[in-house]
């Protein structure tokens, strides 16, 4: 691990001018990525910024959500009545993630900012677009078993790791961001970004901006929720795919359906198509299948993960299975 | 002891010590002056080393040295110069650490930095660079199979005639079976740590499962008397077989601290435990078998092929189960080895047995499905009582009776032997088993026994405890000879000062060390009969018609302590008799169809292994060897890039182990019957048994529950989905 200063800040204001002073610097939260990562070579700041006492912590009803702040834990916002109550598929989401030492530690802010697990990202030995631009990409052709299906591109199809980020976009969460020039918002879809020719950009943050909360409006008909997570081993793995889908049924008929993937693109994948088409159908296997079908229209696997193919259209139709049972049971 | 009497379920007598932090593991003693040793290891696989340059990493802070090929101190018993013909302890002629320019293997060491602290070691390391001239590698066995060569042990075995044999019987079968590299990672990481006093004699606290073995190596390598090296690994945090050698990073670091003249430590990254300290060869099977339609095997052949190092012979027993298991006219098993360009492989627990055990198994599965018979039924029927390789009869052998304890206990009679036909909600159903089966050797071991005035007794071996309860078993040994408390005996090990006893491997301990223990408690008393002492009603009491007691009779003899040191080893018996452990695998399995999730939910495990001299120990064994089962069955795979012939999953993130909820309730029973021939206490081994074979036992069960099978390790989502 290369030296860096470490200065740790009580407020929003005194970090952004803090991570100003270095081109290198980086906010620390739980660091349970970013230590890994600094452990590896993979990111070298000179300075880190600990954020871990600035005041953002707090979950709280709003009136028209739930707000979130950035610094919350993993385990708190998991754990909330408030989301429990609201958001179940939030909680599913989180406690499918990681394992109970690394919740504890991980916030929302730094979840969301979480690297890929691609393991040529990791091996400085190996090629790496994303973390070495013009190197190439080594997933392409070698170890692409855990890779994406969509949107991926030739410079890069590595995926986004986070599960809580998936039930966040499906639930239509908004993140608020602050920096020099004051607060903005961006819609959680619109905050990761395929790889394209930049796989090393991550995201739509800008250098210097520091995410404060994020915001999930209320939508209490969608109660009938399930986080299915199909991985290699119970606890403790990346999801090979994983399906979040809250949704609420009249009769038999589905009202209303929210469906994100993770495991399977640069950001998690939001499935607006499948959305539109079940609204208003019976919850029925068939419809599901199709749901799916219409998905899988624009995948496109490698060697190594062409079983996503099949893989990804079944964890869909047996989330969106489970979650129409559950509030029949 | 040697008879039916059940031992008691004793708790580890060190387990208080382990949970407390009081058991000191190699790289916690604290010594002054301690330096700190970083390696610095290959980006390429084959090649050489075109610069190297470590001037930023000697000037940063706190370091002391950076060794490489070019100022690497000479090994005086390796090959240099001065002495072309020496061998380095891998026993190959090409691989000396940083004995030269040449890149054998991605991962391998090319500096040594050492540092004042861990962390400046660290950082300095982080500076040495390296250019190479890299050459083609080879590390994919499929594609190197024309190189496979017969190698000097494990030769081609065959009797009768199997030419035709497998071909010609009424049911026949024909097979190919993989298994991936796998890598130990015991929680403890490896390394040693090494103290010189002046340039002759030399202490180290090693990661070892044989401190004599450690001696050996360093004293070899040094041109040292063995007296002369201290080796001290008195708890090891898991083993696992990559502990049982002295690997050549560690002897470069003896070497580094001997020049240095200053203690050097040594603790390897988790990284480098997947390049540097062995694994578990990638191996590839082929089985043909032919049988009768009414389920006698008339022909089996078994070929296997392994990768090892370019630079090293590395061979395990993986075909050495088909040539004795069942009562089956013709066989023949070929072993190959392949050499690549990767790091040599050593036994990983169950070793080679455990890699030909799922294919075998496997095999026998499907057979059994092919003649439409139950799969107990026909290893009972294809059972024999003496083993057909040796033409000798078994020491013992309970197999029958494992099957039926097993069958009743799992419920196997619920299994529908149509694959995929029970169903529990949406998950498939399925019941699989499987036999393991490792020899039951006993070597040779020394044991000093010590009875103090105050009736402590105090036995000594240098032997190893790398999990399994060395010391437990070896108290309870004690205690049933002699009759005195379990908390009045201590059993000392870890210290190559000690009698000399073998490495912990291969799972002979109980039977190798525990002999020795039984002996000398045996010799002990006939030292009191001498004496007029006795050992009565757990105390050391006067004989009949004597009055002194143990302290007046050693007060009386100007003595401190009885003292008497026994070497034991097997007899003739060992010759007249064909010895080995057996298991019963039965698992259920839940896999669901859509995911291709396979869940273990029960696991019933029979093992035949003579007497249980600790239950307790004995039953945790099989609980962590059915454990390293499930991973083996279903998730541990090293992953290998073949365009760069480097590992890509090398951290326990990513290579997977069972977590706490991948493993069901383990449910252990053991036969329990002594052994006539074994050894004192009719014991037989346990380590290997445990895991041997479980992976075939899921691997069936997956068949029952979806008629797929899946023929390549490990059984995970993607292979369910696509079979």
């Amino acid at each position: 691990m290369k030296q860096f200063s470490y200065v740790r800040v009580t407020s929003g204001k005194a970090a952004i001018s803090e991570l100003s002073k270095d081109k290198t610097a980086m906010f620390l939260a739980g660091g349970t990525n970013l230590v890994d990562l600094m452990k590896s070579g993979v990111t070298n700041p000179e300075r880190l910024v600990d954020i871990t006492r600035v005041p953002l912590a707090t979950i709280e009803a709003t009136k028209t959500g739930l707000r979130i702040g950035a610094l919350a834990k993993n385990t708190a916002v998991a754990e909330h009545p408030l989301v429990l109550k609201h958001f179940p598929l939030l909680s599913q989401a989180l406690n499918a993630g990681a394992s109970p030492q690394l919740r504890n530690m991980a916030t929302v802010g730094g979840n969301m900012m979480q690297r890929t697990r691609c393991h040529y990202f990791y091996d400085t030995a190996l090629p790496c677009n994303k973390r070495n631009p013009g190197s190439g990409c080594g997933a392409i052709g070698g170890f692409s078993r855990m890779h994406a299906i969509f949107g991926a591109s030739d410079k890069c199809i590595a995926v986004h790791p986070s599960d809580m980020c998936v039930a966040l976009t499906a639930l239509d969460a908004v993140i608020t961001v602050t920096g020099a020039k004051g607060e903005r918002k961006i819609s959680f879809g619109e905050f990761h970004r395929l790889p394209g020719d930049t796989p090393e950009i991550d995201n739509t943050l800008q250098r210097g901006e520091l995410i404060t909360a994020v915001d999930i409006p209320f939508n209490d008909a969608l109660q009938q929720t399930h986080y299915l997570k199909v991985r290699d081993r119970a606890s403790y793995a990346f999801a090979l795919v994983s399906a979040g889908v809250a949704l609420s049924l009249k009769g038999n008929n589905i009202a209303d359906v929210r469906i994100a993937m993770g495991g399977v693109a640069h950001k998690p994948w939001r499935l607006k198509e499948a959305e539109a088409y079940l609204k208003g159908k019976p919850a029925t296997e068939e419809h599901f299948r199709e749901a799916a079908r219409l998905t899988m229209a624009q995948a496109k696997a490698e060697e190594g993960n062409a079983y996503k193919l099949t893989l990804a259209p079944n964890t869909i139709v047996e989330a969106l299975k489970l979650a129409a049972a559950n509030g029949n049971i | 002891m040697g008879t039916d009497k059940k031992s008691e379920p004793l708790n580890r007598v060190d387990g208080r010590a382990k949970v407390t932090g009081k058991a000191k593991y190699f790289a916690e003693f604290e010594v002054p002056g301690v330096t700190y040793c970083v390696l610095v290891t290959s980006a390429i696989t084959r090649g050489t080393i075109n610069t190297i340059n470590t001037k930023d990493a000697e000037r940063a802070p706190g370091v002391l040295a950076v060794f490489t090929h070019l100022n690497m101190p000479v090994i005086p018993g390796w090959a240099n110069p001065a002495n072309p013909n020496a061998k380095p302890p891998s026993g190959g002629e090409k691989y000396q650490i940083l004995g030269s320019n040449k890149i054998l293997f991605n991962g391998q060491p090319i500096a040594l930095v050492i540092a004042d602290t861990l962390e400046r070691a660290q950082y300095a390391a982080s500076l040495v660079k390296a250019t190479y001239n890299k050459a083609t590698h080879q590390t994919d066995l499929l594609k190197n199979t024309e190189k496979a060569a017969m190698p000097g042990r494990f030769g081609d075995y065959s009797r009768g005639d199997n030419k035709e044999a497998h071909k010609t019987a009424p049911v026949t079968l024909e097979a190919d079976y993989t298994v991936p590299v796998e890598v130990h990672n015991p929680m403890e990481l490896a390394g040693i740590l090494a103290i010189w006093e002046g340039e002759d004699k030399v202490t180290v606290y090693a990661k070892t499962q044989g401190v004599k073995a450690t001696q050996r190596t360093l004293a070899g390598a040094f041109k040292l008397e063995e007296k002369n090296v201290s080796v001290h690994s008195e708890f090891v945090g898991g083993g696992f077989g990559m502990g049982l050698r002295t690997w050549p990073q560690e002897v470069a670091v003896v070497a580094a601290a001997r020049q240095l003249k200053k203690p050097v430590k040594l603790v390897m990254t988790r990284e480098q435990m997947f390049n540097l300290v062995g694994h578990r060869p990638y191996t590839i099977q082929r089985i043909s078998m032919g049988a009768n339609k009414d389920g006698q095997l008339q022909g089996i052949y078994h070929e296997a092929t392994a990768e090892t190092a370019s630079y090293d012979d590395f061979t395990e027993g993986t075909v050495a189960m088909t040539r004795f298991m069942y009562a089956c006219p013709n066989v023949t098993t070929k072993y190959r080895i392949v050499p690549l360009d990767r790091g040599v492989p050593i036994w990983m627990r169950g070793p080679g047995e455990a890699t030909g055990a799922f294919a075998l198994e496997s095999a026998i599965d499907e057979m059994a499905h092919k003649v439409n018979m139950d799969p107990v039924e026909f290893r009972v029927k294809n059972f024999t009582l003496t083993d057909p390789e040796k033409n000798k009869p078994f020491s013992s052998n309970n197999l029958k009776k494992a099957y039926q304890l097993g069958s009743e206990k799992i419920g196997w009679s619920k299994r529908n032997a149509t694959p995929g036909a029970v169903k529990d909600g949406e998950w498939l159903v399925g019941y699989g088993m499987s036999t393991g089966v490792f020899g039951a050797h006993r070597g040779e071991s020394t044991c000093r026994a010590q009875l103090n005035a105050d009736g402590t007794l105090v036995l000594q071996s240098a032997t190893s405890d790398i999990g399994p309860g060395t010391s437990t078993a070896m108290v309870q040994i004690a205690h049933e000879v002699t009759g005195l408390p379990i908390k009045q005996i201590r059993f000392e090990l870890g210290d190559a000062a000690l009698p000399p006893s073998g490495s912990q491997g291969g799972s002979a301990t109980v039977s190798s060390v525990g002999s020795a223990v039984y002996d000398a408690c045996m010799a002990l008393k006939g030292v009191l009969a001498d004496a007029g002492l006795t050992f009565e009603d757990g105390a050391v009491k006067p004989a009949a018609g004597k009055s002194a007691g143990l302290p007046q009779v050693l007060a009386a003899s100007n003595k401190q302590f009885f003292e008497i040191t026994k070497s034991s080893k097997g007899g003739p018996e060992q010759q007249k008799y064909s010895m080995y452990s057996f298991s019963i695998h039965f698992a259920e399995v839940r896999v669901h169809p859509l995911t291709g999730v396979v869940r273990v939910k029960r696991v019933v495990t029979v093992a035949d292994s003579g007497r249980i001299v600790s239950p307790k120990t004995a039953a945790s064994q099989m609980i962590g060897g059915v454990t390293g089962g499930i991973g083996m069955a279903l998730m541990e795979e090293g992953v290998i890039d073949h365009r760069f012939g480097r590992m890509v999953n090398k951290n326990l993130g990513d290579y997977h182990v069972p977590v706490s909820a991948d493993v069901p309730h383990i449910e252990t029973i053991f036969i329990d019957e002594p052994d006539p021939y074994s050894n004192p206490m009719g014991s037989k081994g346990m380590g290997e048994i445990a895991l041997i074979g479980f992976s075939a036992a899921v691997a069936n069960a997956v068949y029952n529950a979806t008629g797929k099978r899946i023929r390549e390790l490990p059984i995970t989502p993607d292979k369910i989905l696509s079979a």
